[in-house]
């Protein structure tokens, strides 16, 4: 069970500690700066946060003995003379890192291996504890990898990573947009998956084609890792096997749009979301911002509201912003609008710790 | 050798002392100054060593025109300031 979040705001990343029986802000670091995204190695209890200096480029840190030193950030590789790579507007692609937006630690049996999914594409993997950074040339020189495209951002990115807990060779990813990608062999080989999930907002002969897909979180169960669950611009998508295939779930009230999705470290089939009302009315419905949870592998969810706003609440919550602890009983998440909350009772009930922090696009248990 | 000068707003990421450097193009120079301090090198150029999309140099006043290649010319007194530019807010 954690006792500590990182809530990773626009202005500065804020250590949240649990202490007496009450969740509070503990204190601040890198305050005034962009902090985009944090993980914490479970292997060794390092964190890593990446910033985005907008002006200065993004960075990486990782804290260590009480202190944060910054890192190497990954670099993309040159791009070779004369090669033209555009984006939709027919603009070149930048071969340089513009977001750290996926970070996740390898398996058990690597210890030093992160993943790092980023903007504009590329996949990184450090062997050393963020040190240093290689790019995985074999799904960045794929050649569907140019089919990817910009999703809410510009550009392409990676933003879900995740290594099976009973084989770190095997991983998968998702794209916004690109669908999903995995590997048997530690990133040598890469395959599409993800049949089933359906796009809205390309040509009728794009709709069902795994790589227009439009995932916006991929989350799998800890215990079953075959089950996978996604939230998807679209709507809600799950997988019993090991996303080959997915299902889509309609009946959610009061919506399946949004942005991330997390589900119990044990039981595959509860799952929570936060839904918005629509790809383009992107607030709660009503003015209630609620969760939705289900607990029959998608069949029935139920609307949990106890202790958050339900008038004029206008916040979203990115698809970084909701964690789960190791536990499963703890849950919290942060907004758009620096709303902050956790529950101790897999939702049922919300503590607010917060409601004037900068725009929220990160929280993780420690 | 030409002197370089980094914007103060820099100075709160990485040290970055004003500095001097021969060459007859920006490049030329940056990379004498960068060799000496690589970690601010990242803060302001790109993956492909190109200029970061919202700073900006000066070479004696003038703006430089190729930011990708960095070949704007220098002359042994000049005078090279490293901005942030506009653009970025």
């Amino acid at each position: 069970m954690s006792d500590t979040l990182l809530v990773s705001t626009r202005k500065g990343l804020f250590w949240v500690r649990r202490g007496g029986g009450r969740w509070d802000i503990d204190h601040v670091d890198f305050l005034g700066d962009n902090v985009t995204l944090t993980t914490t190695d479970p292997r060794d209890g390092r964190h890593y946060a990446a910033l985005d200096h907008g002006h200065f480029g993004v960075k990486l840190h990782r804290w260590e003995d009480g202190r944060w030193d910054e890192m190497a950030s990954p670099t993309y590789p040159p791009k070779p003379e004369g090669l033209e790579e555009n984006d939709m507007w027919g603009r070149p692609i930048a071969w340089s890192t513009a977001r750290i937006w996926a970070l996740r630690a390898g398996g058990d049996d690597e210890p030093g291996v992160i993943w790092c999914g980023t903007l504009p594409g590329g996949l990184f993997r450090s062997s050393d504890n963020g040190e240093s950074w290689e790019i995985v040339r074999s799904l960045w020189d794929h050649p569907k990898r140019r089919m990817w495209m910009g999703g809410g951002a510009d550009l392409p990115g990676i933003h879900s990573i995740l290594v099976d807990p009973r084989n770190s060779q095997r991983i998968w990813i998702a794209v916004s947009t690109g669908g999903i990608w995995f590997t048997e062999n530690g990133g040598s080989d890469w395959v599409q998956r993800g049949e089933g999930m359906r796009a809205d907002h390309v040509p009728p002969e794009l709709t069902n084609d795994p790589i227009a897909q439009d995932v916006h979180c991929l989350a799998q169960c800890a215990n079953a890792p075959e089950r996978m669950w996604v939230q998807h611009h679209n709507g809600i998508f799950v997988s019993s096997d090991e996303g080959r295939t997915f299902t889509e779930i309609t009946d959610v009230a009061p919506s399946t749009f949004g942005f991330p999705v997390v589900v119990h470290p044990r039981d595959p089939d509860t799952a929570w979301f936060v839904p918005g009302i629509k790809d383009e009315l992107r607030i709660p419905h009503d003015g209630q911002l609620v969760v939705t949870r289900t607990r029959d592998g998608g069949r029935t969810f139920e609307k949990l509201t106890s202790g958050l706003p339900q008038k004029h609440a206008y916040d979203i919550v990115y698809r970084h912003g909701l964690d789960i602890d190791g536990s499963g009983d703890r849950l919290a998440f942060g907004s758009t609008t620096g709303g902050l909350w956790v529950s101790e009772d897999q939702g049922d009930t919300w503590e607010n710790i917060a409601n004037t922090l900068p725009p929220v696009y990160a929280v993780r248990f420690a | 050798m030409a002197r370089v000068v980094f914007t103060p707003n820099i100075q709160r990421h990485v040290a970055c002392p004003e500095a001097e450097a021969p060459g007859n193009t920006v490049r030329e120079v940056l990379n004498g100054v960068f060799a000496g301090n690589p970690r601010a090198a990242a803060y302001v150029l790109d993956d492909q060593s190109a200029l970061r999309k919202h700073m900006t140099i000066f070479v004696d006043g003038h703006m430089i025109r190729d930011r990708s290649g960095l070949t704007d010319p220098v002359g042994p007194a000049s005078t090279i300031y490293i901005y942030q530019a506009l653009s970025g807010g």
